[in-house]
């Protein structure tokens, strides 16, 4: 749904950490005050490189109190938004949007699951306070590496109670997906944030299960892929370019830092605008969008320059710098 | 702070007669909110954001298939939940591709809306309208979409019926309107205006119904539901057999209904209804009535249009001119403190966060 996002200033009012490194940041936005619904995002200005940026974050909560929650993991090779985040002192003055809402929860739904993996826990708690909220049926599955990653714990089981489960890999505890979704009734809804492992295992058993693909609801940021973030070295023959990925940019970034002239949309591997033709690749594409298929994928013709990366030393492409 | 809208949005509204909505797209403004409406195979009534999520171009425009409807630019298709499940030239589908589904429930021959919080839609929050099913009252009933007037301007109409006097002259209209008191009481969502006329002559329209002579008690009893349902239980008995105090045995009993949805902030829609519960298997008199109400510019409706219309312009026209309020108004002005003290709480949210975050 097509929606107007305003900008509000808004002061930093307090900081707490979950885990040690999910940081919870409550924010206390000036001007009119617009609710988030579950599933909802905000923009926030950040400083990254000297440079102002805007990331993405999903609402923590509803905000009946009228303060945003957000909760920023740490990442190391991130590209700076999630550090500059870890940098702000309470008290710290902040741009920060209206939520928007890419991910919206559907209401009277007879059945829902709710698949949290890592940090995806963020969106996924705030529509398990909705449900609990609303009375509704629903299980909560979320799964981490280890447990002191878990955040919302004690929220969560006070919440949703005996609705919640947690997983740990690291303690050999595994979502195990298909039969979750196998004992669903028909015509729920199933919700997903984590890694696009996570997702990509639970379309494939969604999609094995005969039931309708618009009842899985996921977002993605486009953060997460199968392997780490790593430098590569990104090769433009057609425009005599060989340039180096540092691990914490993107490749359209990279692109647009030496004036590559490119179109895009969403950034964050949805909309598929700024894919480019992969002629070679030394190494494994990392393809971290939800805009190509598995298949698509596996032909590695394409990626989607906003998200996906290589683990391996070099990736040839070629741009679209020509007349016909 | 935004403007704020005269028309609450966490409410039913009215938006279509049950047989106006068929397999087929159909296209209404409801609230400053365009939306597409159209019944499923299965008979359910779906009703999306009238916008294409990808370039805007209204999905009325497009067809239906399969209970989904294309997009009429670029084939897009949405289910009836608003969920694209359909993109052309590529395999996947962008998960954020949706157009709003609103709550919709079908009670009482009309198709009613929620234009709000989806979260907030709670059917038993829909207006009382059991007068318009069809069992105990009968009537055929009408809308006149897109009346050029703020839905307050006919709330207040019926909310007062001394106008009766003067617009309706020669069907309902008479002097014991204006000459005789009446009392105004009110609840959290409604007000209710009720006058007694006793042993007054019956006018024309009540006359005929009544079919016997004499001298009559007559009623008035509007019951305002916010923020904008109104029913009218009105009528006449013999003067003097106890229809005051209960017994209607000896007199005729009618009721108007009207349903009044905001289109935009000065325009509306309104269903209309006036049902009875005499001579109910009288297919003619349903017929007459219907003509007493609407007949091409000549029925007691089509007065009322021309009046409410011709308000709106001329408040257009004087901006700044308040209205005056006349005692007879008390009934109107309760009915919109009622829609006022929604529209508060409604606000509350957005308006009373401001400054909290100063530092």
């Amino acid at each position: 749904m097509p929606e107007r996002i305003e900008w509000r200033s808004a002061q930093l009012h307090s900081v707490r950490d979950l885990t040690p490194d999910i940081r919870l940041f409550e924010i206390a936005p000036t001007g009119d005050f617009v609710a988030p619904t579950p599933g909802s995002h905000f923009n926030i200005v950040v400083q990254v490189n000297g440079r102002a940026d805007v990331r993405s974050y999903s609402a923590v909560g509803l905000s009946a109190d009228r303060v945003y929650r957000i909760a920023v993991k740490l990442l190391r090779d991130s590209r700076g938004g999630s550090a500059y985040m870890w940098r702000l002192p309470a008290g710290a003055q902040m741009t920060i949007s209206t939520p928007g809402n890419h991910f919206e929860l559907s209401r009277g739904r007879e059945q829902y699951l709710l698949l949290a993996g890592g940090i995806g826990i963020t969106p996924i708690y705030t529509m398990a306070v909705a449900l609990a909220q609303a009375g509704a049926n629903f299980r909560l599955l979320y799964g981490c590496r280890r447990r002191q990653d878990l955040a919302f714990v004690d929220e969560l089981q006070n919440l949703v109670g005996d609705r919640v489960r947690f997983f740990v890999s690291e303690e050999g505890t595994r979502i195990n997906v298909d039969e979750e979704i196998g004992r669903l009734a028909p015509g729920s809804e199933l919700y997903v944030c984590g890694p696009i492992g996570m997702l990509e295992a639970a379309k494939r058993y969604w999609s094995e299960s005969g039931r309708p693909i618009d009842q899985l609801r996921f977002e993605t940021f486009g953060s997460s892929g199968r392997f780490a973030s790593q430098p590569f070295k990104l090769k433009i023959p057609r425009l005599g370019l060989e340039l180096n990925v540092p691990a914490n940019q993107t490749m359209l970034e990279t692109l647009e830092s030496v004036g590559v002239e490119m179109i895009f949309d969403c950034r964050r591997g949805e909309c598929g605008l700024c894919a480019l033709p992969i002629l070679s690749v030394d190494g494994i594409v990392d393809h971290r969008d939800v805009f190509f298929s598995d298949e698509e994928k596996a032909t590695n013709k394409k990626l989607c320059t906003c998200v996906s990366r290589i683990v391996g030393s070099s990736i040839t492409i070629d741009t679209a710098d020509r007349a016909i | 702070m935004a403007e704020a809208k005269s028309f609450p949005l966490n409410a039913w509204y009215a938006v279509a007669w049950n047989h106006e909505i068929k397999h087929e797209l159909a296209a209404r403004t409801i609230c400053d909110q365009d939306v597409v409406l159209y019944r499923r195979d299965d008979g359910a009534v779906a009703a999306l954001e009238d916008a294409c999520w990808h370039r805007l171009l209204p999905l009325s425009m497009g067809r239906l298939k399969d209970n989904q409807v294309v997009c009429g630019y670029h084939g897009l298709v949405f289910n009836s939940m608003g969920r694209c499940t359909y993109m052309p030239a590529q395999k996947t589908i962008n998960p954020a591709a949706n157009v709003r589904a609103y709550p919709i429930i079908e009670r009482h021959r009309l198709i009613w809306l929620w234009p709000g919080d989806p979260a907030l839609a709670d059917p038993a929050k829909m207006p009382d309208f059991h007068w318009n099913d069809g069992n105990d009252w009968v009537g055929e009933g009408g809308a006149f979409y897109n009346l050029k007037c703020d839905y307050r301007l006919v709330v207040d109409n019926l909310m007062d019926l001394t106008h009766e006097t003067y617009v309706h002259v020669g069907s309902i209209g008479d002097e014991a309107i204006t000459s005789t008191p009446f009392e105004v009481t009110h609840t959290d969502r409604t007000a209710t205006v009720t006058r007694w006329m006793i042993d007054i002559e019956p006018p024309p329209f009540w006359a005929k119904q009544l079919g016997r002579l004499g001298r009559v008690d007559r009623w008035q009893i509007i019951y305002f539901q916010a923020p904008s349902v109104v029913v009218g239980d009105v009528g006449v008995a013999l003067t003097g057999t106890g229809a005051q105090q209960g017994d209607r045995s000896q007199g005729v009993n009618g009721a108007f209904l009207a349903a009044i949805t905001p289109e935009t902030d000065k325009t509306c829609h309104y269903f209309w209804n006036f049902v009875r519960t005499f001579r109910k298997d009288d297919g003619l008199l349903t017929r007459d009535i219907q003509r007493a109400h609407v007949n091409d510019g000549r029925g007691v409706y089509d007065q009322d249009h021309d009046v409410l219309e011709a308000q709106q312009k001329a408040i257009d026209r004087n901006p700044r001119m308040p209205f005056y309020n006349l005692n007879i108004d008390a009934g109107a002005l309760w009915a919109r403190r009622k829609i006022d003290n929604m529209l508060k709480s409604e606000h509350a949210q957005s308006a009373r966060a401001s400054g909290e975050a100063a530092e």
